[in-house]
This record gives C-alpha cells, structure tokens and sequence, in this order.
C-alpha cells in the first residue's frame, strides 16, 4: 500500500479522474469503480446498490413507520359476518425491533457507500498519476493481506452486534416507553413516553427511597466485597510464599478449592450451611453454647453474610494472581533491605505491598465493577431478602442489578428496569473506561 | 547469627501452619459438608451429628430415578463443550488481532467492547428472547450455545495481554519467510499459548456449564433443562424435604469441574498472571 502512494511527477492537465469517479459513485456505487476499469469490482458493488435501494424502497417506510408509532392498531374485536373475532393488532416489541434491524442495516449500506466514493477516489486520483488501478485479482490478495484483522473480527462483531449491541439499543429505548406487563403487545400497544419513567422513578417518594438506599448498598456492599477479597488473597499468597513453608502445592490447591467448585452449587451450598434453623453453623455454635446468629433473616447479619461468602468465594483469584506478582519482584531488592537492616514487616509493608499494588490496582478496580453487579451471590444466597416493607419490590440485601431483575423478571416493569439498566451501565462505563485507558494493553509501548 | 532467630523462625512457623491449616478448614468446609450431606441417610438439612452415622447411595440413585438428571447432564455437557469451542475460538482470535495488527478504529473498538462486557446480561434477554423466537430458536440447545459464544469475545483482554508477551520478533520471522497470516497463528502463536488456550477454554466451558438465568428463560422442557436449571428448580421446589439428594447433585455437578481446575491449576496461575500483568 505505501509502495503505491510515492510523489510522482504528473500532468497537471486534469483532475477529471477522481472527478468523474467520485460523481459516477455518487449517482450509483460501482459506476466510479467500472469508469476506473475495475470491472469486477465495479459490477459487484452495483448489485449491491441495486439491493439496497430495492431494500430501502420496500421496507424503510415501513421501519420508521414502525420505530415512530410503535403500531397503531391495537388487538381488537371485529365483526366478521355474525360473530365478532379477534384481530391481531401491531406487536409493538416486534416492529421495535424489526424497524432496529433495518435501520441498522441501512446504516451500514450507507456507510458502504461513502466507502465506494472514498474509494473511487483514491483510484482515481491514482490513474491520474498514471498508476494502474489494481485489476480484481490484485484487489482480493490486498484484501488478504492488508485488510485481515478486519475480516477476522468480522465473525465475532458480527455476534456481538446482534446479541449484545442491538439488545442494548432495544433495553435503552424500552426506557422511554410505557412497557410494563399490563402493556403486554399483543393485546396492547406499547406507545413513547419520553423520559416519564425516569421522572415517576425519582420523583415518586416510594421508588426514588428504594432507588437512592439500593444504590448506595450496591456501592457499600461492592466495597467490601472488593476489599476482604482482596486482601484476604494477599494475606493468602504472603502466608503461602514465605519462606520455609512446605507442601506450598498442597495448600495452594486447598485454597483454590472455593473458586473451583461452580459457583452456583457453591452458593446454593452456602444458603444452606447458613439457614437459621437448621444450618450447620448455628447448630455447632449451639454446641458450643452460643446463642444461635440470625445469619440471613436479619437485615444486618444477612449483608455481613454475603460479605463473607464472598470473601470465600473470591480470595482465591486474587491469592493465585499476587503469587503471580510476587515471583516477578527482582530478588535483589530485598536482598539489599537485608543489608540495610530491614525486618521482615519493613520488607512486606515498603517493598511487597507497593509493588503488588502498583500491578493489581487497574484489576481492584475492575473488580470493585464487578461486583456491583455481582448478579450471582446475592440471588443465589439471600434472594435480596430479608424483605423490606419500606421498598418497591426490593430487599434489603438487594443490589441495583438483582432490583433490576426482580422489576422486568417478576414485576413486569420493564421501563422501570431499563433505566436503572442505564443508570448502572453509565456508573460502570465510567469507571471501566478511566480504568481501561490507564492500563498498559492500552498504552500501546509499540507503535508499530 | 543470634541464638533467639532459630526460635524466632520455629514460632513463626508454627503460627503460620496454624493460620494455613484453618484457611484450609474454612476453605473445603462445605465441599466436605455437601458430601456428607449427600451419602447421609434420610432427607432433612438437619442432622445432629458432624459426620453422619450412617451411609448410603440411594441419594445418587434416586436422582436419576425421580429426576432426568442423566438427561440434564448430557445437556449441560453438550452445550458447555460446543459455547467452549466456539467461544475460545472466538476469543483467541479477537484477542490476536487486537495484539497483533494495527489498523484504524482499533482503539474504539476495544474499548466499546470492554464495557460491552460490563453490562448486565439480563437487562438485553428480553430482547434476545425476541430474537430468538423471530428464529425458531426457542427451546433449543442451539439458541444457548450461540449466545453463550457470541458473548466470549467480549472477554478478550486476557487473551490479548497474553499475545502482548509472545516476542514480535517471531511472529516476523516467520513473515519474512513467508507465512500468511492464518498459519503464523496456527502452527507458531497457539502452541506457544497453552496456558491461555487452557484458561480461556476452562473459563468459556464453566462459565456455559453453570450459567442458569439465561439458561432458565430459554429452555423451557423438562428433556432440555441443564444442571443448573434443574438443580436451582429441585432447591427452589421443595428443598428442605429433599435436601440429601440435593446434596447428592451438587457433587455430581460439581466434581468434573473442580478436577478440571485441580488438574489444570498450573495453566490457570499462567494465564491468571499474564493476563494480569497489565500495570
């Protein structure tokens, strides 16, 4: 390619190459490309010109028609001859999505088309410095080569588009919407509302209590779950490296035993080790003379209890990568705190600890992401329960992501659901993007 | 050296076996707890001694008599060995390419797809329903793997790190000598990255194997459950009642997976820490 873009002397005749290019592109994508001679190239992307108007012409209408309105006909009762029959009406859900398909669709023939005028350009203004435009076969081993990583990520975007992305837009748009159970499409029409839900969730007293107090235990309880877990596995991988331990495998492999067992049985177990009745944690404290603890029936106890069935859920991960970390620390460094005197506290506390630190700080930090949406512990173990009178379909231990669940799953809200879903994804986005960039996969140290 | 270091040493590390020796206590507690739950006579949660009294099979036996657990097993395998292939394929070769090539947009997109990865899942399974349903797709095995392999891309930083640390100089070697693309990747990065080929594999195969909420809203009949739906149902049922055979699933659920991580821990601190090596 850069072979191709030397300065060369050239006629100054005329710039009618990439004129004519360019305005045979405009009119019809291809015709630039097989003014050019590329032939091949030039037909083909015709055909797909021809197919995308045809694509335009029949159904975009029909899709902003659909994206506006949302459906205009409602399921109703019909007259037909004698007897009244029900009529389907617009699915409002369907023709939200459908009209996102095509939309999107369009888009991206858009985009194909600047791409072709671009393109016919750069050929034509090749020509006209006297360079031969690439013939077909040239073009597909360019494609090859140089155009690769685009061609494997096409696979896997193309999934994340359809499955992630387009879901995302829908969800968002849900937002604005009357969507709740007892709008239910078929039978009715879901219609726009604009930002009602968000104004109804944080203005009516009932649900912007349950919001603000959700919200700040999610950012209480990812706290410290983030810090027992990760000190715990620090305090794990000092105990386990120092030296003059034995069996360090051995005591490894029975450390990573929690992260190993699948955590929806590890979670289901630990729901029953700690039931009020007739767990066996109150059972031996009662052996032991000790009142029995209401671990998940009391408000407080049940959000120290998840605290501590995460901290054993998660120390591993944090213990095996600071092991990771600690064999990297050049030896010498404490070999030279030795000369100098330091005692064993003195080494961990300036020379360990900064320097685990300064590689584990961008994973704390997604970590502590993480957990806020930690979906999996708090369903599992508590349920968000001990229940809460005071909140709108919400427990106490329940975080913003299982409220979430709890509102579309169970409660048919699903406008209400989709804002809180914004709301998280713009905590998180924030904090995953400040983080993101920091990190050296980022900072790209070649730039080649 | 002073005569008090040596005692100094000894009390140090007999205090650090003690703290070692309760961690672990406190680590296979429940694994230990569930599998004598699950060989313990009778069904109730409640028993009045550690270790039972008595023991029995009839547990496990039952659970593929009262339950298609065997059909539920043979699910869960299925779908976690496809979403596995699929997804780690996937993964590698995203993760690859963002090591390996520049080109335009490449900034952007990782980061879209980082917080891509960060949004509840739920929050689109509505509209995934949709899809799926506009597809036929409902109730179908099919549906979950290739949700769950459309999703293992977004994951691909450790695999990105990791070709991070492959030196470039064979990666051009091997282009000088004239290597397309495809092969340079097949027959001299991947069998330079076991550990991350065996950790994202491992993660991708847990990650479909215990999946139960989307599991749960796609598979509807009985003969399509996976473990985790069924077992989540049985404990959602009726548990006290029946809380030994529960048990019982627990281990049978959970004794592949914990092998597989046991056998596979070395890859797993390799890739855990080449991935991590970000700072």
């Amino acid at each position: 390619m850069q072979q191709l873009a030397i300065e060369r002397k050239y006629p100054e005749h005329s710039k009618k190459f990439r004129k004519k290019a360019v305005l045979l592109s405009v009119i019809a994508m291809g015709l630039g490309q097989i003014y050019n001679r590329q032939y091949a190239k030039g037909f083909l992307m015709l055909a797909f010109y021809v197919y995308g108007i045809y694509t335009a012409v029949t159904s975009l209408p029909h899709a902003l028609w659909a994206l506006a309105t949302l459906g205009e006909t409602e399921t109703h009762l019909q007259k037909v001859g004698r007897l009244y029959k029900q009529v389907m009406g617009d699915h409002s859900i369907f023709l939200m999505i459908e009209g996102l398909i095509t939309v999107f669709i369009m888009l991206v023939m858009v985009w194909l088309y600047i791409a072709g005028i671009k393109d016919a350009y750069r050929t034509g203004k090749l020509r006209e410095e006297g360079v031969r435009p690439n013939t077909f076969k040239q073009t597909l081993s360019f494609v090859a080569a140089y155009r690769f990583p685009h061609i494997v990520l096409a696979i896997p975007m193309l999934g994340v588009v359809f499955f992630t992305v387009m879901p995302i837009i829908f969800m968002i748009l849900v937002a604005f919407t009357d969507f709740t159970r007892d709008t239910m499409p078929p039978a009715h029409l879901i219609n726009w509302e604009g930002l009602q839900a968000f104004k109804e969730l944080l203005r009516i007293k009932a649900w912007s209590h349950t919001f603000y107090s959700v919200t700040l235990w999610t950012f209480i309880w990812a706290f410290f779950a983030t810090i027992t877990g990760y000190f715990g596995g620090f305090a794990a991988a000092l105990l386990v490296q120092s030296k003059g331990i034995r069996f360090k495998s051995f005591w490894r492999t029975a450390f990573i035993l929690p992260f190993a067992i699948p955590m929806f049985v590890s979670t289901l177990i630990m729901r029953n080790i700690f039931n009020g009745q007739f767990g066996p944690v109150n059972q031996y404290l009662g052996m032991l003379g000790i009142a029995k603890a209401p671990w998940l029936s009391d408000p407080l106890w049940a959000k120290i209890t998840l605290i501590i069935v995460n901290f054993w859920l998660s120390f591993p991960v944090s213990m095996l990568m600071i092991i990771g970390i600690l064999s990297t620390i050049p030896k010498d460094m404490y070999e030279a705190a030795d000369i100098d005197g330091a005692s064993g506290s003195q080494k961990t506390r300036l020379i360990t600890f900064p320097m685990v630190m300064y590689s584990m700080a961008p994973l704390i930090i997604m970590q502590f992401v993480a957990n806020i949406n930690n979906f999996n512990i708090v369903y599992l173990l508590t349920n968000g329960k001990p229940l809460n009178g005071d909140f709108q379909f919400a427990g106490h231990t329940d975080i913003l992501i299982t409220w979430l669940f709890k509102l579309s799953m169970e409660q048919g809200k699903y406008n209400y659901a989709s804002v809180i879903g914004i709301f998280i994804f713009i905590v998180l986005s924030v904090f995953a993007i400040w983080n993101v960039r920091r990190t050296k996969a980022f900072k790209e140290e070649d730039a080649s | 050296m002073r005569p008090g270091n040596k005692a100094r040493t000894t009390i140090r590390l007999s205090f650090s076996y003690i703290a070692l020796i309760l961690l672990t206590a406190f680590c296979a507690y429940p694994a230990l707890w569930v599998l004598m739950s699950s060989f313990r006579t009778g069904d109730a949660l409640f028993s009045d001694t550690i270790l039972p009294t008595s023991y029995t099979f009839s547990h496990y036996t039952e659970l593929f008599a009262k339950h298609p657990f065997g059909v539920w097993y043979m699910n869960t395998l299925k779908i976690a060995v496809s979403s596995m292939i699929l997804g780690t394929i996937l993964t590698l070769l995203t993760g690859y390419t963002f090591s390996v090539f520049r080109f335009s947009g490449r900034k952007n997109l990782m980061s879209i797809l980082l917080v891509l990865g960060l949004f509840p899942g739920f929050m689109s399974m509505i509209a995934i329903y949709i899809l799926l349903n506009q597809m036929n797709l409902l109730n179908t095995h099919t549906a979950v793997v290739i949700v769950y392999a459309a999703g293992a891309p977004l994951y691909f930083l450790f695999a990105k790190s990791y070709f991070d640390t492959i030196p470039r100089s064979l990666v051009e070697a091997a282009r000088i000598d004239g290597a397309g693309h495809m092969p340079i990747f097949f027959r001299i990065v991947l069998p330079l990255s076991t550990p991350l080929i065996v950790y994202t594999a491992l993660m991708t195969f847990t990650g479909a194997f215990t999946d139960f909420i989307f599991a749960k809203l796609v598979l509807r009949s009985p003969d399509k459950k996976t473990l985790a739906v069924g077992l989540f149902d049985m404990i959602g049922d009726r548990f006290s009642n029946e809380f030994t055979m529960f048990a019982a699933g627990c281990v049978l659920a959970a004794v592949p997976v914990t092998i597989l991580f046991i056998l596979m821990q070395r890859f797993l601190v390799e890739g855990l820490t080449a991935g991590a090596d970000k700072g």
